[in-house]
C-alpha cells in the first residue's frame, strides 16, 4: 500500500507541475517588448482645441471622448509606465450641452439610410447626415471635478487658452466663455494653460491654431484677416477671423513655456491644410448635374434671364461673369465674390428695361457675382442650401413688388441669388488662410526644435490621407465625406478611426524624437460614422 | 434573403464550430492516459470507442466503464505590434463517455457506448480585440454507438457500430470590428441550436497474431451536423436600414465531424504493455463554414482544414496486483492552415503528455484516473479572411497565441 501512496504522489505532483501559469516567452502584458526611452510617460497631459477633446460630428459626445486621440495614445502609454488618463467625459452619447436646463449646442451627426428599388431589388443606401433626436443630459452648471489630463477645449483659438473668464459659466450666454471649458474650469478666472500646467504632467501634446484659421475658413472668409488689419492684441482677434501671426507666435510660445516648465517632454503638431478636410472637398464647385430632377426643368428659364445679363458682362468688359446652364454638363454655381469690381450701377442700367424702376434692386444681387471655378471651394453647408430657395431674398422681392413667379426665378441659391461668402472660399481667401497656416506651422516647427520636443507634421500626413488615401489592415483611409472613414459627419473632426490613426501618427514622431517603442494601434478596430435612421421614439 | 444589405456586417460568421482543434481526445481514462492510443489494446469496454472489433476479445461476459474529465484551458493572445493582449476565461469542459460490452458468445459481442468526441468551450473577453471572430462558443456533440464484434477467424475479429450524434452549438461574436448602435454598444450576433442529430458509422479489424502481439484498424465515417432550425440573434444593431434590424431569424449551416481512420499495434512484455497508434483526420471535408440567414445577408467564412495525423505512444506498467500505472505522449498535427488561424479554435500542433493508474479494489471493480497535459506552441499566426462589410476588403487578425489544457479524469470499470 505504502508503494501505491507513492505512485499517487507523483502522478499529483506532476499535475502540479504542469498546473503553472499559461505564460508568452515575451509577454506584451508585462512589457516586454516595449520602451519608454528617453521620455516620461507617468502622467500625461493633453492641451488643445476640439481635436483634443474628441469632438466629433458636431458634438462633444461620450464615444467621440473614450476615442479622442489623447485617450487612446494613452492607452497605449500604459506599456510604457503610464498613468491613469482622465478625461471630462460629458454624460450621454447625444453630445448636446445644457446651460440651466436649455440645449446650447446640438447633438451630434448620424447618418441616415433609405431603401431605394434598384434592378428590381431593394437596396440600402446612406443618404444624408442628421441630427440624432433626443434630450442631453450634460448640464454645463455640473461642474467636473476630480484630475483632469485632457485640456482638450472645443472652439478654442490659440489665444483662448490664455483668456481669463473663458471657463466662467456666467460668461457663457453672454459669449464670453467657452461652455466647454466652463463645464470643468478650475475657477471662472482661470485659463486653460494654466490648468494644464497646474495638472503638472511628465508628458505633453498641444495641438492648437487650427481653428485661428478654421473659424475663418468654416465660415466662407466671412470675418477678418488680422494679418491683413495689423490687429495684434490676443484680446480684439475677433471671431470667423484669421489671427495674427505674430500673436499667435507669441501666445503659443508661452504656451511652451509653461508646459515645459517643469521640465516635461512633449509634442506639439502642427496645423493641416483647410483643403485636407472634407468640409471643403465634397461639394463640386460645379454642383448642377443636367439630370437633377429640380434643376433640370429650370434651366431654359435661367438661361433666358441670364441672357441680357451675360451681353450686359460682355458689354462691361467683364465676360467672364457670364452664367449659362449646360444641359449635357455639370454647371457651376453662381457665387458672391467681394474681390470683384460691383457693377451694380452699369446692370441697373441694362435691367431697367425689363425691371423699370426695380432695377436698382435687382441689379444689386449680381453686382460682384460669377460662376464657380475650380479654384474656389464650397462648403460642405451649402450642400444644404444648393438650388433651394432662399426665403429671405424672395420674400425681399416680393416686398419690393416683383411678380411672385420672377421673384422665385431670382431666389434659388447658387443660381439666381449667388451663394453668399459663408459658403464659399475664394482663392483670395484660400490665400489668407495658407499664408497664416503657413506662418503658424514655421512657429510650432521652431518651437518644438528649440524646446527639443517632437514634432508632428500632421499637415503632411492628412495630406496623404486626402491625396489618395492611406492603406491600413482591412481598408483605404480617406478624406471622402461620410465614406472615407477618416472624418466624421460634420466634415471638419476626424472619426474614430481618424483619431486612432492621429494617435498612430504622434506616436511615431514621439518614437521617432525620445528613441521609445510605445506601439501604435490598429486602426481597423475603430469605427467610421455612425449610421442611423434616429433613436425610436 | 429578402433584403440585400449594403453594410452586410454578417458576411463573416465565423466560427467555429465542431473545429478542427476541438476533436477531443478523451474517450477512456485507461487509454488516455497511454497517449489516447487504443486501437490495438485490449482493457476494458472502453475499446468500444477505439476499435469495435475489439470488444470481442474482452475476458468477462459484463463489462461496464464510465468516466469523465473536467477540461481546463487557457489561451493567451497578444499583438506585439499594438500591444493588445487577452485571455480566455472558459468555463470547464466536461467530456464523459459510458461503455457497456455483453458478451453472448466466445465469438459474438455487443455493446453500446455514449461518448462525446467533440466540444469546445472558448471564452474571450466581451468585445475583446478578436471580437468580431468570437467572443464565445459552446459547443458538443454526444455520440451514441450501438456495436457488434465478431470474431471471425482465430486471430481475427470484426468490429461494427453505428454511431448518432446529437449536436448543439452557442455562438457569440460581434458583427464586425467596429459597428456599434447609438450608444456605442457594439453589434453582436449569436446562434444557437441544439439537439441536431447526425448518423455514421463505424467498423474495426483486430488481428493477433499471437497472445502478446495486437494489430488493429478502424474507420470512422464523417458526419455531417446540419444545423436547420437554430435561432440566430442580432443585438445592438442601430436603427438604420444599412444594417441588420435586432430581433431573431433562424438560419441553416453544415457542420462536418470529419472522418478518422487509426492504425494501431500493441504489445506485451512481462508486465508491460508498449502501444502505438496513427490516426489520420480527414478534415479537409471542413472548407467553409457557410451560414445562411433566414434574413440578414449570408455569411460565408472560409476554412479550408487539411487532413492531419496524429501519432500516439504508450506504455502500461502492472506495479502491483492493485496498481497499475500507465504513461505516454501524443504528437498532434493541427488541421488549421496558416492565414485560416482563428481565435474560435486557436489550436495549432500540440503535444500531449499524459499518465494515469488504475486502482482495482476487487478483481470486479477498479478506479482509473488520468491527467493530460497538452502543450501548444507558442505560434504567431492570422486569419486573412474577415471583412467589415461586404464590399470592404479583407482584414487580417493577427497575434501570437499560446494555448494548454490541462485535463485530469477519473472512471470507474467494472466487470464481472
Amino acid at each position: 500500500m505504502k508503494k501505491n501512496i507513492k505512485y499517487i504522489a507523483l502522478f499529483a505532483a506532476a499535475a502540479v507541475f504542469v498546473s503553472c501559469e499559461n505564460e508568452f516567452d515575451q509577454s506584451v502584458e508585462n512589457g516586454d517588448f516595449f520602451d519608454a526611452g528617453q521620455a516620461d510617460f507617468t502622467k500625461f497631459v493633453s492641451v488643445g482645441n476640439s481635436l483634443t477633446s474628441g469632438f466629433a460630428d458636431g458634438a462633444l459626445y461620450l464615444e467621440g471622448q473614450e476615442n479622442s486621440f489623447p485617450n487612446i495614445m494613452a492607452q497605449q502609454f500604459e506599456f510604457v509606465g503610464g498613468g491613469e488618463f482622465n478625461q471630462p467625459l460629458v454624460n450621454d452619447n447625444l453630445g448636446g450641452l445644457l446651460l440651466n436646463g436649455t440645449q446650447i449646442t446640438p447633438n451630434r451627426f448620424v447618418l441616415a439610410g433609405e431603401e431605394v428599388l434598384i434592378d428590381n431589388e431593394l437596396v440600402a443606401l446612406p443618404t444624408v447626415p442628421i441630427v440624432l433626436n433626443g434630450t442631453p443630459t450634460t448640464e454645463i452648471t455640473n461642474k467636473f471635478t476630480g484630475p483632469l489630463n485632457n485640456f482638450g477645449v472645443p472652439l478654442a483659438r490659440v489665444f483662448h487658452l490664455v483668456a481669463p473668464g473663458y471657463g466662467s459659466i456666467a460668461g457663457v450666454p453672454a459669449g464670453t466663455a467657452n461652455p466647454f471649458f466652463a463645464r470643468f474650469s478650475s475657477s471662472d478666472t482661470a485659463t486653460v494653460i494654466d490648468d494644464a500646467a497646474a495638472a503638472n504632467g511628465t508628458f505633453f501634446t498641444l495641438w492648437i491654431g487650427n481653428n485661428d484659421i478654421l473659424a475663418y475658413a468654416t465660415s466662407g472668409g466671412i470675418g477678418v484677416d488680422n494679418n491683413q488689419t495689423g490687429q495684434t492684441s490676443p484680446a480684439m482677434q475677433g471671431d470667423n477671423s484669421i489671427t495674427n501671426n505674430n500673436t499667435f507666435a507669441g501666445v503659443y510660445a508661452s504656451l511652451v513655456a509653461k508646459m515645459t516648465a517643469n521640465g516635461a517632454k512633449g509634442a506639439l503638431i502642427n496645423i493641416p491644410d483647410v483643403t485636407s478636410i472634407p468640409f471643403f472637398t465634397t461639394v463640386p464647385f460645379a454642383p448642377f448635374a443636367p439630370n437633377n430632377p429640380t434643376f433640370a426643368p429650370r434651366i431654359p428659364a435661367l438661361n433666358a434671364f441670364y441672357a441680357q445679363l451675360n451681353q450686359a458682362f460682355t458689354a462691361f468688359g467683364f465676360p467672364e461673369r457670364s452664367v449659362t446652364f449646360s444641359t449635357t454638363a455639370a454647371s457651376p454655381a453662381v457665387i458672391r465674390d467681394e474681390t470683384l469690381t460691383d457693377i451694380t450701377p452699369q446692370l441697373t442700367v441694362a435691367l431697367t428695361p425689363q425691371f423699370g424702376p426695380l432695377a436698382g434692386f435687382v441689379a444689386q444681387q449680381f453686382g460682384q457675382i460669377r460662376p464657380a471655378t475650380a479654384n474656389d471651394l464650397l462648403t460642405l453647408t451649402s450642400s444644404r442650401v444648393l438650388g433651394q430657395v432662399n426665403q429671405t431674398r424672395l420674400a425681399q422681392l416680393i416686398g419690393a413688388g416683383l411678380p411672385p413667379e420672377t421673384a422665385g426665378l431670382l431666389s434659388f441659391n447658387g443660381l439666381t441669388f449667388a451663394l453668399q461668402d459663408q459658403f464659399t472660399l475664394t482663392p483670395d481667401e484660400q490665400s489668407r488662410i495658407a499664408s497664416a497656416q503657413a506662418s503658424y506651422n514655421a512657429t510650432i516647427a521652431g518651437l518644438a526644435q528649440a524646446n527639443g520636443l517632437a514634432f508632428v507634421d500632421a499637415r503632411s500626413v492628412l495630406q496623404g490621407v486626402a491625396q489618395g488615401g492611406v492603406p491600413y489592415n482591412g481598408g483605404l483611409l480617406t478624406s471622402v465625406f461620410a465614406r472615407g472613414g477618416a472624418f466624421s459627419l460634420d466634415g471638419v473632426h476626424p472619426t474614430p478611426r481618424g483619431y486612432a490613426f492621429t494617435a498612430n501618427t504622434i506616436i511615431q514622431a514621439i518614437n521617432a524624437k525620445y528613441g521609445s517603442t510605445i506601439p501604435g494601434v490598429d486602426i481597423g478596430q475603430y469605427k467610421s460614422v455612425q449610421p442611423s435612421n434616429g433613436l425610436p421614439q | 434573403m429578402n433584403k440585400l444589405k449594403v453594410f452586410s456586417v454578417l458576411c463573416l460568421m465565423s466560427a467555429a464550430a465542431y473545429a478542427g482543434g476541438y476533436r477531443v481526445s478523451t474517450q477512456s481514462n485507461k487509454q488516455l492516459a497511454m497517449g489516447h492510443t487504443g486501437v490495438a489494446v485490449v482493457n476494458s469496454a472502453d475499446i468500444l470507442f477505439f476499435n469495435p472489433a475489439g470488444l470481442v476479445h474482452l475476458e468477462n461476459k459484463l463489462n461496464v466503464s464510465v468516466g469523465g474529465f473536467g477540461v481546463f484551458s487557457d489561451v493567451n493572445y497578444q499583438n506585439e505590434n499594438t500591444g493588445a493582449f487577452a485571455e480566455t476565461d472558459s468555463p470547464v469542459g466536461t467530456p464523459f463517455y459510458a461503455y457497456i460490452s455483453y458478451a453472448l458468445s466466445d465469438s459474438f459481442a455487443v455493446g453500446l457506448g455514449i461518448y462525446t468526441p467533440y466540444g469546445s468551450n472558448v471564452t474571450w473577453p466581451t468585445d475583446w480585440e478578436g471580437s468580431h471572430l468570437v467572443n464565445e462558443i459552446e459547443l458538443q456533440a454526444i455520440f451514441i454507438q450501438p456495436t457488434l464484434s465478431y470474431q471471425i477467424f482465430e486471430n481475427v475479429s470484426l468490429g461494427v457500430g453505428a454511431m448518432i450524434a446529437i449536436g448543439g452549438v452557442d455562438f457569440n461574436r460581434n458583427a464586425s470590428r467596429s459597428l456599434t448602435d447609438e450608444q456605442g454598444n457594439r453589434s453582436n450576433v449569436s446562434i444557437s441550436d441544439s439537439g441536431v442529430i447526425g448518423y455514421g458509422w463505424n467498423a474495426g479489424i483486430l488481428f493477433t497474431p499471437n497472445e502478446n502481439l495486437s494489430i488493429g484498424f478502424n474507420y470512422r465515417s464523417l458526419i455531417d451536423i446540419e444545423s436547420e432550425d437554430g435561432e440566430a440573434t442580432f443585438s445592438n444593431f442601430p436603427n438604420s436600414p444599412l444594417v441588420p434590424a435586432n430581433g431573431t431569424q433562424g438560419f441553416k449551416a453544415t457542420l462536418p465531424l470529419p472522418a478518422e481512420a487509426t492504425l494501431g499495434v500493441s504489445y506485451k512484455l512481462d508486465k508491460w504493455l508498449f502501444a502505438f497508434d496513427y490516426n489520420r483526420a480527414f478534415w479537409s471535408e471542413y472548407e467553409n463554414l457557410d451560414i445562411d440567414f433566414e434574413i440578414a445577408n449570408d455569411s460565408e467564412n472560409p476554412r479550408n482544414y487539411k487532413d492531419a495525423s496524429a501519432y500516439r505512444f504508450g506504455v502500461q506498467y502492472l506495479a502491483t496486483d492493485a496498481l497499475t500505472l500507465r504513461g505516454g505522449f501524443y504528437f498532434d498535427e493541427s488541421p488549421v492552415q496558416s492565414g485560416f488561424f482563428a481565435p474560435e479554435t486557436p489550436r495549432n500542433d500540440s503535444v500531449g503528455y499524459t499518465a494515469g493508474l488504475s486502482y482495482a479494489f476487487s478483481p470486479q471493480f477498479s478506479i482509473d484516473a488520468s491527467f493530460l497535459y497538452l502543450r501548444f506552441k507558442e505560434i504567431t499566426e492570422s486569419y486573412d479572411f474577415a471583412r467589415d462589410t461586404a464590399d470592404s476588403p479583407f482584414n487580417s487578425f493577427r497575434g501570437t497565441y499560446k494555448s494548454r489544457a490541462l485535463i485530469p479524469g477519473i472512471g470507474v470499470t467494472y466487470k464481472m
